[in-house]
């Protein structure tokens, strides 16, 4: 029980009459990278959206155990999910602050830390020096991961201005700096070169074996998922399908029928040959 | 845009003109001693179009000018010179605020002492320091935390009958009612920012325009304690912390000149007032400038820019825009009650809907964000009916006329501009960047 990070317990979530998400439960664990996948409209977005708490869901359990505490996510508002139970995501269309720059995006981040250290605004405003000194930690902290994300040297730009890759790295630098135990990244290569999701391979390993952070991956990019995951689970019609190590998901036939229908023969392999 | 094009493009918006004039100033009512009788005056209608088709005109040339030097531009230089060029005129928001802001806070704290400055330039000041700290109050909440709200007047109005009813009942002096009055007005921000918190753009405006109107309908008809319509007359005026502007102070005290030993002047007071309100003023900015670098200052732009995104990061956006509410109605207050207090007579018709719309138009002319832009736009918003007061007829015609002009020329604001809250310093390894 004390080494899974999140445990996923029959989350069911109903919109009207539609069914996105029907009885789903997975685990994951800290220090490993666990990639949801599926094809469009399989529910995916929607199991992120209950675990950061911006919908209820109908039915089910979120628990999360940060080192010795317990949350309850699905009792949460989703600001305490990320700022108590330090859950950190990435939006599927990025979601910076684009008119403040990247050294601002980074310092917001570290919003509720610098709150207390400014006395709630009171001691900031007549110059408090523990507030100084806070400020300096959280530009450090900002530093360290502007030269993991390779963006050290736009730190003054509007994160508005940065060409793409660069906004969804700078996204990934945001949502570390709150300093999270669970990393929930949506869609993390979606429109990324070869080579920058190359990048964000190893920045995603970086994270989890410096950081010890579990990471928790929507993905279409079979590369990034197939290479950096530790487990797999698949949805299909807002069901698991199937869940386990990228060699196991790969040859399940749920999985390839979920992604080329019904196989006929010589479907299989060509379905290996695509995962 | 060939002539013709230009010419037809002008024609187009002639005959636009001459459509909306016929009802509007085609026919003229007319009193004949019975029934009201009309006059047509078709005349009118020929200048309207003529002035409305050399306008258009003008304005496309302008525009295809600008358009021909900026191409030309590109043309002369090389690409990477063409992209680094700026012109006189761009970045004009830093430069305002870099340069501009010093030079302004100089010649308002002289000019009471300026040859120029008789007994109503210097009240025109104090009007026109009123509205630059309305504008500076305001900027908090639309500027910074993108809270659009039309219904500023109503903490402006909560904090001059917090003075007013407070120095009448109690006798409480300016000093003493200028941070309860504030208070008051932030825990009224407080009140309505709760309703609100869902809200956001254009039904925010409508909420808070109808807060303004439901404190202004209050205030008229509380006649018990607000004296309704005829308001509250007799109020304390300023004293020069305790000491009283008067000719014939009270047996045993001393009046301001006596103390001085200057002659009595009825201007001393006007002068005294001006620089309480230089002072709220400059406080305010002063105050705007420092939270901005603060982190709940950060978290107002941020929620801004976007709330789903601040949630994420464990921002509480109710208490970020409750904190917003509440700091921007304190300035309105503070202003409220130097207002109460200057006039000596409040009444529910200074707190009317125009004013919000002359607050919130402040802001947004002066270039959101921009301390300098506010400055000016206050300026040109309360200076320019005094100046045309002759034709106060056509008063709403030039504010209007300027609206537009403003908009063709400067969508942004007249000096748009953010200044970044901190840049990345320096490595300790002495790693210089650009």
């Amino acid at each position: 029980m004390s080494d899974v990070l999140l445990k996923v317990e029959h989350l069911t979530m109903r919109f009207g009459g539609l069914i996105a998400v029907n009885d789903v439960s997975f685990d994951a664990r800290p220090g490993q990278i666990t990639a949801i996948i599926g094809p469009n409209g399989a529910g995916k977005t929607t199991v992120f959206n209950c675990i950061a708490g911006f919908y209820k869901p109908t039915v089910g359990r979120l628990l999360l155990n940060n080192n010795s505490k317990h949350f309850y996510l699905e009792r949460m508002a989703g600001n305490d999910i990320a700022g108590k139970a330090r859950v950190a995501r990435t939006f599927q269309n990025i979601r910076l602050f684009p008119k403040m720059t990247v050294l601002e995006n980074l310092i917001v981040a570290q919003h509720n830390k610098l709150m207390r250290a400014s006395g709630f605004t009171l001691l900031g405003l007549f110059g408090w020096p523990g507030y100084a000194r806070a400020e300096a930690e959280a530009i450090e902290r900002a530093r360290y991961w502007l030269e993991r994300t390779n963006l050290t040297d736009a730190a003054d730009e509007e994160a508005g201005s940065l060409p793409y890759g660069g906004q969804r790295r700078l996204e990934i630098a945001r949502a570390m700096c709150t300093e999270p135990v669970l990393l929930c990244l949506d869609e993390p290569a979606a429109g990324l070169n070869p080579r920058e999701s190359a990048e964000l391979n190893t920045l995603l390993r970086f994270i989890r074996d410096e950081h010890k952070c579990g990471v928790l991956l929507i993905e279409h990019d079979m590369s990034v998922v197939m290479q950096i995951s530790d487990h797999v689970v698949v949805l299909d019609y807002g069901k698991k399908i199937a869940d386990g190590t990228p060699d196991a998901v790969r040859n399940d036939p749920n999985v390839i029928r979920a992604y080329l229908g019904e196989p006929e023969d010589g479907a299989v392999s060509a379905a290996q040959g695509v995962a | 845009m060939s002539v013709v094009d230009r010419l037809r493009d002008a024609l187009m918006a002639a005959f636009v003109a001459a459509v909306l004039a016929l009802p509007l100033i085609g026919f003229e009512t007319v009193d004949t001693g019975g029934p009201l009788g009309i006059r047509t005056r078709f005349d009118w209608i020929a200048y309207a179009a003529i002035v409305v088709f050399l306008g258009r005109f003008g304005m496309r040339y302008a525009l295809d000018w600008r358009r021909r030097y900026r191409e030309s531009l590109v043309d002369k230089l090389d690409p990477v010179e063409a992209i680094k060029h700026k012109s006189l005129l761009s970045d004009l928001g830093r430069k305002a605020d870099k340069w501009l802001m010093p030079v302004l806070i100089g010649f308002a704290v002289i000019l009471p002492f300026m040859p120029f400055a008789t007994r109503t330039v210097v009240d025109l000041a104090t009007v026109v320091l009123i509205y630059v700290m309305l504008g500076w109050g305001l900027n908090i909440v639309v500027g910074l935390a993108g809270l659009l709200d039309l219904g500023y007047v109503a903490f402006y109005a909560v904090g001059a009958y917090t003075y007013a009813l407070l120095s009448q009942h109690f006798g409480f002096s300016f000093w003493l009612c200028l941070p309860l009055a504030g208070l008051f007005a932030a825990s009224f921000g407080v009140i309505l920012g709760f309703p609100v918190l869902r809200l956001r753009g254009d039904y925010l405006a409508i909420v808070t325009l109808g807060f303004g109107e439901i404190i202004r309908i209050v205030l008229l008809n509380w006649q018990v304690v607000t004296g309704g319509p005829n308001g509250i007359s007799g109020i304390q005026r300023p004293s020069f912390f305790g000491i009283p502007f008067t000719n014939s102070p009270p047996e045993g005290t001393k009046a301001f000149h006596e103390v001085f030993g200057l002659e009595f002047a009825s201007v001393h007071r006007i002068i005294f007032l001006y620089y309480v309100i230089l002072v709220l003023a400059l406080v305010t900015n002063l105050f705007t400038n420092r939270i901005r670098k603060l982190p709940v200052g950060r978290a107002w732009e941020a929620l801004r820019e976007d709330e789903i995104a601040c949630k994420a990061l464990g921002i509480n956006p109710t208490n970020t825009k409750l904190t917003a509410f509440a700091i921007g109605a304190m300035f309105g207050g503070f202003a409220g009650s130097f207002f109460a207090t200057r006039q000596g007579f409040i009444s529910p018709e200074s707190f009317t809907f125009i004013e919000s719309a002359v607050i919130l138009a402040i802001v947004v002319l002066g270039g959101m964000g921009s301390q300098a832009g506010i400055v000016l736009a206050a300026a040109f918003l309360t200076l320019l009916p005094e100046i045309a007061r002759e034709f106060s007829l056509f008063r709403m015609l030039a504010f209007g006329a300027a609206m537009v002009l403003i908009m063709v020329w400067r969508p942004q604001g007249l000096l748009s501009h953010r200044e970044p809250t901190l840049r990345l310093p320096r490595t300790a390894g002495g790693e210089a960047k650009p």
